[in-house]
């Protein structure tokens, strides 16, 4: 690793304390750090830890999904909700709230609904036991557009409540309703990433091209199958505790692969770093924006998040 | 002394359908190995079988007295490396990055490359005259340039053995001559084996001290350069009418097209 990349990665994380020390203190409560510290804001303080500990994981965990997708299917477009989950979870979570269950369930409909589809997805993608990039890329198309249309359906036939909730899934937010189901995904998402991790090398070769990773000694077909149930479950298990944030699993790596380079084993982690810091940026905005209501959190990733991503790709055709 | 590489009765292809049929030839440590043939005659499908990119339908392939199934592909790629057509990179690697990756079969999960493997890959850019490109990004080389760095990456492997599909056909003649150059000063250097396909006749018989003409799926004719690129053997595989003389410098066959129309 050389000088000027150590110093990149010292900045990063610089920014990423910056913004954890601001996501703290601000929020639509207008409090001081003396008394969020005393005893009587406790409960304000926890529920902000909470957030960040939820943009951390989301942000890590959407990015580095993105990653390992955009090196398996070589198209530097691709996103973690590429098969499906997005739709998926909005399905179960949508059929959940027509059925009238109690919204602890959610979360696990939801989660049926995202790997219900992210199932679909890979089987229609699957030939003689092999996944073909371009059919994976085209049966996550055709799986979202045709579960977005039953959601839409659904939701005409039922009343304007369960439009406003499902809004909740399909915008995404970082408020943590249940402190331990956070915990229980985001160490599913640790993981997935550390997972994800020990494939770097892997995924070097395998960006580059699948025969050519092959002739140096990668199992490419074992390492995409992996990788794909890997993201999956990452995305699946994020969705339940923060609904759909899109863009982050573009726009982070993206972002980082400009600054960084491409080689997947400084890019991770360094896309960790990235993510987790535009996740808390965007979730201060969402809050104080238009307080004291808040803005689903993937208005803000895409209103931010379009921008940069036209920018850097005028900057920089090469990707 | 045992052949290096033995095929033996081999059928494969894709799916089903076997696009060779009965293909056996063996190779020697340190020989360059053209394989000939028109288009559709399976040159490129019998280099994926040898590689181990598609599974034999029948027959064996013995790499180093083993059959290469029972090779596990890591240890693969540490005696053969692969040099396709044109490499298309969508990600900005850098040269050194590329060839670097030549030491994957090398190492462990998650071990970083050593001073070692460093400086193997810096003898690998020396010998394909690429050093000065080190830093730059994949994107910006000439296809001559990118070639010679796929080629450096397959060195930096250590193989005994290089295959190449076709590696000069979007070269023009300096550059091919400059990558053909290459690989025979590897042969000699390292002793490399080499076996290549390749379009061009004329280069197969300036360069190869085997040819293997392939039609159909099947070896027509294989032997040195004279043996094979004879006009009766040309005309009868590509359906051309053709001339074969000598180089007058280097003495090795090369083929004249007789267009059927005049200019």
């Amino acid at each position: 690793m050389n000088n000027r990349l150590k110093l990149k990665i010292a900045l990063l994380f610089f920014i990423l304390f910056a913004a954890i020390i601001i996501g703290v203190l601000k929020g639509p409560a207008d409090l001081g750090i003396r008394q969020l510290l005393s005893r009587a804001y406790m409960p304000i303080l926890y529920l902000r830890a909470l957030r960040i500990f939820a943009a951390l994981s989301c942000g890590a965990g959407l990015a580095v999904s993105g990653i390992a997708l955009q090196a398996i299917l070589r198209n530097p477009l691709a996103e973690p909700y590429l098969l499906g989950t997005s739709s998926g979870a909005g399905l179960g979570a949508v059929i959940a709230l027509i059925c009238g269950i109690a919204s602890r369930w959610l979360p696990l409909f939801a989660f049926l609904g995202a790997a219900l589809s992210i199932f679909i997805v890979y089987n229609l993608a699957r030939q003689n036991n092999r996944i073909r990039q371009e059919s994976l890329i085209l049966s996550g198309v055709i799986v979202s557009v045709a579960f977005s249309a039953i959601i839409v359906f659904l939701v005409s036939i039922s009343g304007s409540e369960v439009l406003r909730s499902l809004s909740w899934w399909l915008w995404g937010s970082l408020q943590v309703y249940d402190a331990r189901l956070l915990l229980i995904v985001s160490i599913i998402v640790f993981a997935g990433v550390l997972v994800i991790y020990l494939f770097a090398q892997d995924l070097n070769a395998i960006s580059i091209g699948e025969e050519e990773a092959m002739h140096l000694g990668i199992n490419a077909e074992q390492t995409k199958k992996i990788l794909i149930f890997t993201t999956s479950i990452i995305t699946a298990s994020l969705v339940c505790v923060c609904g759909v944030i899109g863009f982050v699993g573009l726009i982070a790596p993206h972002t980082m692969r400009l600054l960084c380079g491409p080689n997947h084993r400084v890019l991770i982690p360094v896309t960790c770093l990235g993510a987790a810091i535009f996740m808390i940026l965007c979730d201060i905005i969402a809050r104080v924006i238009y307080p004291p209501l808040e803005v689903p959190i993937g208005v803000i990733t895409a209103m931010v998040g379009a921008p940069i991503f036209i920018i850097l790709l005028r900057r920089s055709e090469k990707i | 002394m045992h052949p290096l590489l033995e095929i033996n009765n081999l059928f494969g292809g894709y799916e089903r359908e076997s696009v060779l049929k009965d293909v056996s030839l063996s190779v020697n440590k340190g020989d360059f190995v053209g394989i000939i043939g028109p288009n559709g005659s399976g040159k490129t499908t019998l280099l994926r079988l040898l590689s181990k990119i598609l599974r034999p339908h029948k027959g064996e392939i013995i790499f180093g007295g083993r059959d290469i199934s029972s090779i596990k592909l890591k240890d693969f790629a540490k005696e053969a490396a692969f040099v396709p057509q044109d490499t298309i990179i969508n990600f900005s690697f850098s040269v050194l990055e590329i060839v670097l990756m030549g030491r994957i079969p090398h190492l462990r999960r998650l071990e970083s490359e050593s001073k070692n493997d460093l400086r193997i890959a810096r003898d690998a850019m020396k010998m394909t005259d690429i050093a000065h490109l080190e830093g730059d990004y994949m994107d910006e080389l000439s296809s001559g340039e990118r070639q010679r760095v796929i080629i450096a990456r397959a060195l930096a492997q250590e193989p005994l053995l290089i295959f190449l599909d076709e590696p000069t056909s979007h070269l023009d003649i300096a550059h091919q001559v400059q990558i053909m150059d290459l690989l025979a000063k590897s042969r000699r250097l390292a002793n490399l084996t080499i076996v290549t396909v390749l379009h061009d006749l004329n280069l197969a018989g300036e360069y190869c001290n085997r040819i293997v003409l392939l039609n159909g799926g099947k070896i027509f004719k294989q032997g040195s350069p004279e043996e094979v690129l004879t006009y009766q053997n040309i005309e009868a595989v590509y359906k051309t009418v053709v001339v074969v003389d000598k180089n007058p410098i280097s003495g090795n066959p090369y083929v004249l097209l007789c267009p059927k129309e005049k200019a």
